[in-house]
Formats: structure tokens, C-alpha cells, sequence
């Protein structure tokens, strides 16, 4: 499993960086602590320990779905707002679907990428524990949706081509999500996204479930992080419905199809974005150098379409997948 | 059963009148023991003959029964204009789910269906229309790669021949086993919806129990026009997903046609003896405008 051979590497991370810094106020930190595994052993060497770690990643490079799917919500990995910051200039945010209020787990605005203006969205699950109760791990209210939309009818109206970041569990189920109509809200989305004169691009970056995904994504092009999973529901959800059994998770994850490649071979994303050895928490900056350079690539392209030409593309994209 | 609809004149019609039957569970020949149908409600227990001549609502309790697709259709199409689209069009395995292929045929040789809905060119009060039924009794009449195929073409039919579109909602959701399959067919029927709108075409979506998930967050919500039958359960997330994530007991009629009508989703809650009345009305309301029939 990911998660065991995740645990050894970061140990031996931690001893690598001891071995390199030995002085860090880390090592010292420790050391009052008592800490003495991560502690240099006797006769170990940096060349060791590095080969050993590499022995390991090596491990990462056949994952299984499931291993996909723990990688996919691993806490560390990058969240919208280091997206925005990396990949973008001048960000503006947006708030509010001027009708009754704001819903944060849903991040939007206005940035430059590449020196042009374009419209940046995407789900918000934050970093901590407290930011992750305040988003809802990145569950959406309709009000998020609702706001999401006014953001993209206005890059419509600008000409601004549209960016969206996908790394949701679902919509939120809740009590007064219902009574302001998630269903209403979703709905909107998908059509009006369908009919847009600007080029749309998705990126799906950690987990894309259901219909609350989909909201943010009919695109001309969704790009798929490597070991991010798009879904109909959660492996859980699935298993739970599909043999009352939510236990049979893993057994769900191989037969969904939902990872990058997957959906890659069944044509329903356009690219998979390589992360890192070991998930693309390991290590920030090279993933966001792969997603710049895809990003970069599909919206050159895009941009020489004029708009029926991408609206045309996206509804045929979805016109075809199925029978 | 009145005369006119046994003495069908077109074969066609009649292989429709004899599904609606079937549907009904009226077709039944006299000499078999009478085929007895309990309301799920109130537990009134009458022949299926007797239920049909109240199109399966109670007339103790009110509760307005599931019905199949075929007897809607011929409830609300007019005599002998009724003409199947894509009657064929099947479901596949896509995700190659272990057993799907056994329960689905199972499923068809028990509702006479090919997928969970039936879509049909017919006329409406005299006015020509487009009209999709899902059908819950077909894998809860969730939304796989055939439903959304056969809306999908239904709607593109609707925009070519510009005639309004009538759709009666009744789906669990995306079809599980048909995994992100399913949840793409959101999009594409949307996107269709949304480019028979843009082109002047009217699309009534009426509610049935139950619709909800991807059907709601699809082609069900985004109706010119919305009706729903009383006390039709609609939502997005099931009423016991809801219960467990926040933890608390949900009020009574939460998520029922009449519940989202007072929270402006509906335009109206429409009883099925006012279902072929109401659509007349409000096909007659915009066919006699700038354009006709769309």
C-alpha cells in the first residue's frame, strides 16, 4: 500500500535532511523531543539512505487505483489557492452570487496568465483542519455554483478564456443546499458552460466526484493530474449503493475506471499531467512547472478558435461519450 | 378501457395500446384470477382495472402511484399519434460491471423496455410535441449511457423539427454501473436542452416521484416551464445522506413537489387527472404566439 511505503520515505526524508543540515533547528527541536528514529543511525550513510528512498519511490511508480484515489486526498497535496498563486499574476477575487451570499468553498476571480486576463474558479477544500470545516472539505453550497456561474458569464461578456480547478468530494448535502436548489444550480452550470463563446479548460487536480465536479467542468479540455480521480460518486458511496457494503471501497476503485488513464483511453479527458515520483505533495514546484506547461499548450491552442467553433467543439466532446 | 382505445386502428397504435396495458397491468385476459394492486400508502387494495380508471392515484389517500412509461404516454398523447424514437437503442456494459449484463436483460424482459426510458414523437391536444418518459421501474430509472443517448436525441429531434419538448422526470440518479460514463451524460443532455433553448424551443419538465440526483442536476431542472406531481420526492442528495451528514432529523415533506414549490422551484404541483389539461393549456399558450409549435 501507498500509504505504508509514503510513511518509510518520509522517514528516511527526514534523515536525509538531518544527515545534510545537521545543525537545523529542526534536528534540535527533536532532540529535546527524544525523537530518536529520526535521528542518524551509526554507519549510515547519505548514499544509503538516498538509494533506499529511491528504492522505495521506485515502489510508486505501478499504483493501484485505490492507491490513486488515497493520493488524490492526501492532505499536502496543492490547493487552488497555491495554484492561483504559482500559475498566475494579478489575481482579483470575486465574491458573492448577488443574490443571497458567499460561499468560500468555491475560489474565484479574475488573474493574468501569461499576460492574458482569464477567469480563474475552482473548488476550495483549504489546508488546515480548520480551514477544511470552514470550505466543507470543498463541498459547494448552490450559492457556490451560483457564484461560479456569475463569474463565467461575465468572462463571456470580456472575451476572457475560463480556468477551472476541480478537487471536490461532491456537492454538499445538506438541508438548506436543498432548499436553495443544489440540484437548480448544477443544472444552470452544465448548460450554460455548453454554450459558451470563450475557451473553457478543467483541470481536475485531486478528486472530481460527481456531480458536484462536473458543475465546475464542461470544458473544452479537461486535463487530469496523474494520480487525481474523476468518478460518478466516491469509491465509498459506490460500494455502499451498489452492494450496501461501503467497506468494498477498494474493490470499487478497480472496477470505476477513475483514474487519469482510464479516462484518458476512454477519451474523455484530453491529457494526463505527470506528477511527481511518490504524488504531487513530494514536490510542489515540478507539478506546477507539468500543469503551467499543459495549461500553456491546450489554451494557445483554444485561443486561435473563434467562439462557435468552441462552443461547437465542447458540445460535441460530450455529444460522443457514451453510445 | 374505453372502446375506442381497444379498437386501436393503426397497428402501430395498437402494439402502444397494448404496452400501455401491460404497463398498467391491465392486460390481463378476463378468465385469470383478478390482479389485485395495494396503495403503497394507505394500503386501499382494488383490481388493477379499478386503479387504472383513476390512473393509479389513490382516491382515498391521494398518493399518485410510479407508472410506467408506455401508460403515461398514453395518458397524455392524443389517440393514434403516438410514434416510438429509438425504441432499439440499448444500454451497454461500459465499465464491464460484473453481472450488470444478466440484471439488465432481466430488467427488460420484465418491463418490455429497452432502457429506462421511452421517448415518442406524438401530439399533445392537437399540438405536435416531443415527449421523454423515464420510467422508475428500470434500474430506478437512473440515467446511464442509453437514457442519455435517447433524451439526447429526443431533444435534437425537438430543435430540428422545432417542436416543444415535454419531459416526465422519475430517476434514483446516474446509473452506478455505468460510472463516469453516467455522470457525462449530465452534460450532454444539458448541453442539449441548452441549445434547444437558445433556440426559441419550449421544454416543460414535469416532476414525478421520485426525481433526484443527476437527473435533477441535469435536463429536469432546467424546464421554461416546471410542473411536478404532489408529493413527489425531489432533490439532489437522498433524504438519508442528508440525514447522516448533518446529523439530524428531517422535517416532514422535506424535498416534496409541494415543499419546492413554496421554495420556488416549481412553477406548479399539477395532479395527474389536470396532467393532459395542463399540458394542452400550456402548449395552445405558446403555439399561437410568433412562431408556431416552438
Amino acid at each position: 500500500m501507498i500509504k505504508d511505503i509514503l510513511k518509510e520515505v518520509e522517514d528516511l526524508d527526514h534523515r536525509i535532511d538531518n544527515l545534510q543540515n545537521p545543525a537545523s533547528e529542526d534536528d534540535a527541536a527533536s532532540q529535546l523531543l527524544g525523537e530518536g528514529d529520526t535521528q542518524p543511525e551509526a554507519g549510515e550513510s547519505l548514499e544509503e539512505l538516498q538509494a533506499r528512498r529511491d528504492a522505495l519511490l521506485e515502489q510508486c511508480r505501478e499504483l493501484t487505483p485505490a492507491d490513486r484515489v488515497f493520493l488524490a486526498r492526501h492532505q499536502g497535496r496543492p490547493r487552488i489557492d497555491e495554484y492561483i498563486r504559482e500559475l498566475f499574476t494579478d489575481f482579483f477575487e470575486q465574491r458573492g452570487d448577488r443574490q443571497c451570499s458567499d460561499d468560500q468553498s468555491i475560489l474565484g476571480g479574475i488573474a493574468r496568465y501569461k499576460g492574458i486576463p482569464v477567469t480563474v474558479i475552482g473548488h476550495r477544500k483549504g489546508s488546515t483542519l480548520e480551514e477544511n470545516m470552514r470550505f466543507r472539505f470543498g463541498m459547494p453550497e448552490p450559492e457556490g455554483y451560483r457564484k461560479a456561474l456569475r463569474l463565467m458569464q461575465q468572462a463571456e461578456k470580456f472575451g476572457r478564456p475560463i480556468i477551472t480547478f476541480i478537487d471536490t468530494p461532491g456537492a454538499y448535502p445538506g438541508k438548506e443546499a436543498e432548499e436553495r436548489g443544489q440540484g437548480e444550480a448544477i443544472a444552470r452550470n452544465l448548460a450554460e458552460m455548453s454554450g459558451l463563446t470563450v475557451p473553457i479548460i478543467s483541470v481536475v487536480t485531486g478528486e472530481g466526484s460527481s456531480g458536484g465536479a462536473l458543475g465546475l467542468g464542461v470544458a473544452n479540455r479537461i486535463l487530469m493530474l496523474e494520480n487525481a480521480v474523476y468518478s460518478v460518486l466516491s469509491p465509498e458511496g459506490f460500494a455502499s449503493i451498489l452492494w450496501k457494503d461501503s467497506t468494498r471501497s477498494g474493490e470499487a476503485c478497480e472496477i470505476m475506471k477513475l483514474t487519469a488513464q482510464d479516462l484518458f483511453d476512454d477519451g474523455v479527458v484530453e491529457e494526463v499531467i505527470p506528477e511527481p515520483l511518490g504524488g504531487a505533495q513530494r514536490d510542489h514546484k515540478a507539478l506546477f512547472a507539468a500543469v503551467d506547461a499543459a495549461l500553456e499548450r491546450h489554451l494557445t491552442q483554444l485561443c486561435k478558435m473563434n467562439g462557435k467553433a468552441l462552443a461547437d467543439q465542447r458540445y460535441k466532446k460530450y455529444r460522443q461519450i457514451g453510445l | 378501457m374505453n372502446i375506442g382505445k381497444i379498437m386501436a386502428f393503426t397497428p402501430r397504435e395498437r402494439t402502444f395500446q397494448l404496452k400501455a396495458r401491460r404497463d398498467a397491468g391491465t392486460d390481463n385476459p378476463r378468465w385469470r384470477a383478478p390482479d389485485f394492486f395495494t396503495c403503497k400508502k394507505c394500503e386501499r387494495r382494488a383490481t388493477r382495472q379499478v386503479w387504472a380508471s383513476t390512473l393509479y392515484v389513490c382516491p382515498n389517500c391521494g398518493y399518485h402511484h410510479p407508472v410506467g412509461g408506455y401508460y403515461r404516454l398514453s395518458m397524455v398523447l392524443d389517440h393514434g399519434t403516438f410514434r416510438e424514437l429509438d425504441g432499439e437503442l440499448e444500454g451497454k456494459n461500459v465499465l464491464a460491471f460484473p453481472g450488470y449484463d444478466e440484471k439488465m436483460a432481466k430488467q427488460r424482459a420484465k418491463t418490455g423496455l429497452s432502457d429506462a426510458v421511452v421517448t415518442a414523437y406524438g401530439k399533445i391536444g392537437g399540438v405536435p410535441a416531443v415527449v421523454a418518459v423515464l420510467d422508475s421501474r428500470f434500474f430506478m430509472g437512473s440515467m446511464g449511457t442509453a437514457v442519455g443517448e435517447k433524451v439526447t436525441r429526443a431533444v435534437e429531434y425537438a430543435t430540428n423539427k422545432r417542436l416543444p419538448l415535454v419531459i416526465f422526470s422519475a430517476s434514483g440518479g446516474a446509473r452506478m454501473q455505468e460510472g463516469i460514463f453516467s455522470l457525462m451524460q449530465m452534460a450532454k443532455t444539458s448541453a442539449a436542452i441548452q441549445r434547444f433553448q437558445a433556440r426559441g424551443g419550449l421544454y416543460i419538465s414535469y416532476l414525478t416521484h421520485p426525481t433526484t440526483g443527476g437527473v435533477t442536476a441535469s435536463f429536469a431542472s432546467l424546464g421554461d416551464i416546471t410542473l411536478a406531481e404532489p408529493d413527489a420526492l425531489i432533490g439532489f442528495a437522498g433524504p438519508r445522506v442528508i440525514e447522516q451528514t448533518i446529523g439530524e432529523k428531517l422535517p416532514k415533506g422535506f424535498q416534496r413537489a409541494e415543499y419546492l414549490l413554496d421554495h420556488g422551484f416549481v412553477d406548479q404541483v399539477v395532479p395527474r387527472s389536470e396532467m393532459k389539461e395542463t399540458l394542452t393549456q400550456l402548449l395552445w399558450l405558446h403555439t399561437q404566439g410568433r412562431k408556431r409549435g416552438a
